[in-house]
């Protein structure tokens, strides 16, 4: 009886240790590719740009705070397979130039992102996870989950705000200077979209995304589309 | 030195330093930033995102329909969006962004893209 006890009391020191283990591990390597591999491209420790040059510089979102920004899940299968998420690159100004009509969208000069592989994937999505620049800026449970229909959060969208103007709300269809919002239910935490609306410029200094002063009832419904969008089949 | 006058150097160096976080910048610049987005490269209201837009963009090179505009008017339509001078809502407020300084040095560089002053 005793031995069988001490011998359970083993298992369970020896279970934690192997987690514990694993998760330094998972951690120390998912870091050790970002320092290596995205450090070129991603800041991962500054507040961001100080002036216009260094804006118009950025080559990838700063990950100081990816984990106040990013839903692990999402991260890892984006990692491992991925897309283009802003049409005209970081810098729009960058990745465009004048067209017979409107401007256009210089495909040539867009860099695509590299893939990990899903072991890599997921150390890194964990290693980002610990990023968590700027947590001041967040309220925990400032979203309140809830729904609306797509109708009504277009209106919202579009008509009331705007927005429609620079992102996307599905392939191919709105601006091409803002990230697509259609992933974005999928793709970003809802308190980070309430505290990102409310103030761009706090999480990414001299960013082209306007300040509007948004109603809290607005921002809500915002995310309540944001969240309704990611569901469908695009 | 007491706390009084440590308080008062700290508030006059952010008043100093406030406005100096993009004193540097050109109304160009700040202009291909915030304004090539939706009124184009060539500032023709031809930006790249205008494909679906209910409401195309003014065009800043038409120095007729610019010169209709007082300074006034321009500056309010920056800070405060289109809906304050009864245009579209497409145009935001960008207020929040820029600094009047900066918002001046728009309008400035407004008068030389469309050769026409008010």
């Amino acid at each position: 009886m005793l031995f069988k006890t001490r011998l359970k009391s083993i298992g369970v020191v020896a279970a934690i240790a192997a987690t514990l283990l694993s998760s330094g591990v998972s951690a120390d390597s998912g870091d050790k590719i970002l320092e290596s591999s995205c450090v070129e491209c991603h800041d991962l420790k500054g507040a961001g740009p100080e002036n216009l040059t260094e804006l118009w510089a950025l080559k990838g979102p700063n990950l100081s705070y990816a984990g106040n920004k990013y839903k692990q899940a999402w991260l890892e299968q984006w990692l491992a397979a991925p897309t283009r998420i802003r049409p005209t690159g970081m810098f729009y100004g960058n990745h465009i130039k004048p067209g017979t009509d409107e401007d256009v969208i210089k495909q040539e000069s867009l860099v695509k992102h590299m893939a990990l592989s899903a072991s890599d994937a997921k150390v890194v999505a964990a290693a980002l996870m610990h990023r968590k620049a700027k947590s001041e800026l967040i309220t925990p449970g400032a979203y309140k989950p809830g729904t609306i229909s797509l109708r009504m959060g277009e209106l919202v969208f579009d008509k009331f705000r705007g927005c429609l103007g620079c992102h996307q709300i599905e392939p191919g269809y709105g601006g091409a200077s803002g990230p697509e919002v259609y992933t974005l239910g999928n793709r970003l935490q809802e308190d980070y979209i309430i505290s990102f609306i409310q103030d761009p410029q706090a999480w990414s200094p001299l960013t082209f995304m306007p300040n509007r002063p948004l109603k809290d009832k607005d921002l809500q419904k915002l995310v309540h589309y944001f969240r309704a969008l990611a569901k469908e089949k695009f | 030195m007491n706390s009084r006058k440590l308080k008062m150097v700290v508030a006059s160096l952010a008043l100093i330093a406030a406005p100096m976080a993009m004193a540097d910048e050109s109304g160009e610049d700040l202009y291909k930033t915030y304004c090539w987005q939706c009124h184009g490269m060539l500032a023709n209201g031809m930006g790249v995102n205008i494909v679906d837009m209910s409401v195309q963009p003014r065009d800043h090179s038409d120095s007729k329909e610019m010169s209709a505009r007082s300074d006034e008017e321009l500056f309010t339509a920056i800070k405060d969006g289109g809906r304050a001078i009864d245009k579209s809502v497409l145009m935001p407020p960008w207020g929040g962004v820029l600094s009047d300084d900066e918002i001046h040095s728009l309008v400035r560089y407004l008068r030389e893209l469309c050769k026409c002053g008010k």
